[in-house]
């Protein structure tokens, strides 16, 4: 190839990898203008078909996402639960094992929480929540363990070993919707413990429940930084890191991949599984096949977005979320088509995607000397 | 970084020059060319920031699980806006909600409705209705209707409740619509064995009451006729309602009925008809005339505007709204589409006939005496059973010799399986 271009018929556009990292500032540079890029082309977008002001569509987006205090809290509540997801997700794709099953670990987690709501009410209130809790990690841990356990013993593919075992929780959860349904017949669990509420996630700012999720924010938000330690200042994390880059090379580190590999995947689960307890027992208050909803699949991008670093997620599940807002806010006040929004968010998580390929290729265009 | 700015340059011009594009084709044809993409003309008038009026005082929000390119939706939606003439509500008394899933974000959308100062807040779709509740018992001072929910008489909550339209009688006026047609065909030598297709959603009593009611309309008309049920497990998709259906005529079904949402069994039937098979189709929620012009005999419907209108007068005038609501025929609530171009003959007159004699009623669409179950006539059955323990939460079903579908509770509670109904899946 290289010989070609030199000859004289060097193609007037190509590219290649950039030989040493770009620059912090300068990567998050591109991102930010891919952002804006891809707000300008949605503007366009909104402009050929609906003939809509694009600035007063992107204001009615910011205010379905934080019009009040309520939609403020609902909006804060749902990054939370998709943060919770992704960093529960990153240390295990950190490593290059295709955790594809946060559904069903999540699902799980969730069947786990409803079971200690539905059974283990008479618990005392802080004792329930620690027992939800443990409950829930160690069910989305389990749901973990064993794509694990089968990838180290006989190399199987975790990627359609998690993917078939989304499949089983989705199942597991229709078996309980039937056990635990209410009203008979409905098809539906309901809300559980609507008259006392116990097992809900109470209010950190105010009385009651639903007013405010801030402990669904602290939970979180604790886990977020414990995973950010863990990963970037632990030994597990350094070993992480090392197979991801090259298994071989950890093998010759002497790093214990097979054990790396369980002990990752049962943390990832785990965490998925604790992203089911706050979807059940902070927000929803019930089981269904839709708790997850997609969401596992979601924090992957939010995941690789953030280049796995468990703060920087922040930044995306929030963004993905006020997209979600957003585009449900435009189509109720414009009465445009739940289709134009999911158009834009198309658009923008294209250029976001886009600009890690500028980040990580350089273009050159022909007539110009390539900087070694 | 001058490869930076050259790249940023081509960017920026490729946009510009669209966006000119755009520009001169938006100023051109702004009001009305986009019905391509969507139906309506953007409505500023539906934004949130809009002044509560006084005139009324009455505020609703309307949390509905699709917008109006979904059927059942636009059904509701179409219902309300009818129902807002009636009553007197302007644009700005109504808070639209589109496209909300059955799960905590119902509530959340609740909550906000009355935080904008409703005061009425409706749900449109069954799971919504556990969510709605919730609402409604931490809002004492909001009424909550959750449409074709069950769960309003048990929850005890006086400002909670629910609606549903008696279904089932116009789906037994679409049988017979069905059954005349079969009958031509069987008089005629075209049809030796009167075998009907039903491309359900759920087995649920919701569409059992309702493909029951349908076959006792066909059965009214041609006594041997036999019907098989296939569900889909979703209330649309329209791949799978056309899949089922093809299965259905591949069976040898020649009427196919359906309890889905989507124009998908319609269409199929179409095609199949069109490459030379004797099939006809009766739909559900709207009129199939345009997806199948020559199958579609009629399809049964509700007109919701006739329960919304009752809510927002009673709500207005601050009046006790009824904790399970449901009307048919007597008040117009329900009705067929109009008749497609292959009916049979007298159609019109036998299906005036059972549309005078239901709201005279004379005709009980599920008397026990048009049917069986395992060879026998029924004399008891459940009506609600919210706890599952086999008795019934209301009252006995059967009273006068035929079952009273949605009288006790407004959602359909028919699930008896009547004998010459087969369920497939």
């Amino acid at each position: 190839m290289s010989t070609v271009e030199r000859s004289g018929h060097e193609p007037f556009i190509r590219m290649s990898k950039r030989g040493e990292m770009l620059p912090a500032g300068k990567a998050w540079g591109i991102r930010v203008l891919g952002f804006f890029l891809s707000l300008v082309v949605s503007g366009v977008v909104i402009i050929a078909i609906s003939g809509l002001n694009p600035a007063a569509v992107f204001a009615t987006m910011a205010t379905g996402a934080f019009g009040s205090a309520k939609t403020s809290w609902v909006t804060i509540r749902d990054a939370m639960t998709l943060l919770c997801i992704a960093v529960g997700l990153a240390p295990a794709f950190k490593m290059r094992f295709w955790n594809i099953g946060a559904e069903g670990q999540i699902l799980v987690g969730g069947i786990a929480t409803a079971a200690c709501m539905i059974y283990l009410k008479a618990l005392p209130a802080p004792l329930l929540m620690l027992v939800m809790i443990l409950a829930s990690m160690i069910a989305g841990g389990l749901w973990g363990f064993f794509p694990g356990l089968f990838k180290a013993r006989w190399n199987t593919n975790e990627t359609l070993f998690t993917l078939m075992m989304n499949y089983i929780a989705i199942q597991l959860t229709s078996f309980f919707v039937a056990t635990w349904e209410n009203p008979y017949g409905s098809n539906s669990v309901g809300i559980i413990n609507m008259q006392k509420k116990q097992g809900w996630l109470p209010n950190l700012f105010s009385q009651g429940y639903n007013g405010d999720y801030g402990w669904n924010v602290v939970i979180v938000l604790l886990v977020t930084l414990v995973m950010y330690l863990y990963m970037n200042h632990s030994k597990h994390g350094y070993e992480i890191a090392v197979i991801g880059d090259s298994e071989n090379t950890a093998r010759y580190a002497g790093i214990r991949v097979n054990r790396a590999y369980v002990r990752t995947i049962v943390l990832s689960g785990a965490i998925c599984g604790l992203a089911g307890f706050v979807a059940v027992s902070g927000a929803s208050h019930t089981i269904s096949t839709s708790t997850a909803g997609g969401r596992g699949f979601t924090a992957i991008i939010v995941a690789w977005l953030a280049q796995f670093n468990s703060v920087v997620m922040i930044i995306f599940s929030f963004l993905l979320v006020v997209l979600q807002k957003g585009a449900q806010a435009i189509a109720s006040a414009y009465n445009l088509s739940q289709e134009v929004s999911q158009i834009m968010t198309g658009i923008i998580l294209f250029f976001l995607l886009g600009s890690e390929f500028f980040v990580n290729y350089t273009i050159h265009f022909r007539g110009k000397k390539v900087a070694s | 970084m001058k490869k930076y700015l050259a790249l940023f340059l081509a960017l920026v011009m490729t946009l510009a020059l669209v966006a000119c594009g755009s520009g001169n084709s938006g100023a051109t044809s702004a009001p009305s060319t986009d019905s391509s993409t969507t139906t309506t003309t953007p409505a500023a008038s539906g934004s949130t920031d809009a002044a509560p009026a006084a005139s009324s005082g009455l505020k609703v929000g309307a949390i509905l699980v699709g917008d109006e390119n979904e059927g059942y939706t636009y059904a509701h939606i179409e219902g309300i806006r009818k129902a807002m003439s009636a009553a007197g509500l302007s644009d700005s008394d109504v808070v639209w909600f589109y496209n909300i899933p059955e799960n905590e974000e119902c509530y959340d959308k609740c909550i906000e409705a009355i935080q904008q100062g409703c005061n009425l807040v409706i749900t449109n779709s069954y799971s919504h209705q556990q969510f709605a509740e919730l609402a409604a018992s931490e809002h004492p001072e909001v009424e909550v209707v959750a449409m074709t929910g069950d769960t309003a008489l048990k929850s005890g909550l006086p400002n909670f409740h629910n609606a549903f339209n008696m279904t089932f009688e116009s789906r037994y006026v679409s049988g017979i619509v069905a059954g005349m047609k079969l009958k031509e065909l069987m008089d005629a030598g075209t049809v030796t064995d009167p075998y009907i297709g039903y491309v359900g959603a759920f087995p649920y009593a919701e569409v059992v009451s309702g493909y029951t009611g349908f076959f006792l309309g066909i059965q009214s008309i041609v006594p041997t006729a036999h019907m098989d049920v296939q569900y889909t497990n979703s209330w649309f998709d329209l791949q799978a309602e056309a899949q089922t259906a093809e299965a259905l005529m591949a069976r040898g079904c020649v009427i196919i009925g359906q309890h889905a949402d989507s124009t998908g069994a319609p269409s199929a039937v179409q095609s199949a008809k069109d490459n030379g098979a004797t099939v006809y189709s009766v739909g559900y929620n709207i009129d199939m005339l345009s997806v199948a012009p020559t199958a579609a005999l009629t399809s049964s419907t509700n007109d919701w505007s006739v329960f919304y209108t009752y809510l927002f007068n009673t709500a207005k005038n601050g009046g006790t709204i009824s904790t399970d609501w449901s009307e048919g025929y007597e008040t117009g609530a329900v009705a067929i589409t109009p008749l497609g171009p292959e009916v049979a003959a007298g159609t019109a007159e036998a299906v005036a006939a059972a549309e005078a004699a239901i709201k005279a009623g004379t005709l009980h669409v599920f008397d026990t005496k048009t049917f069986t179950v395992g060879g026998e006539e029924v004399t008891s059955a459940l009506t609600f059973d919210s706890d599952g323990d086999w008795t019934n939460d209301t009252n006995e079903g059967i009273v006068d010799g035929y079952y009273h579908e949605s009288e006790y509770i407004s959602a359909p509670s028919f699930s008896l399986r009547i004998d010459g109904i087969t369920e497939l899946n």
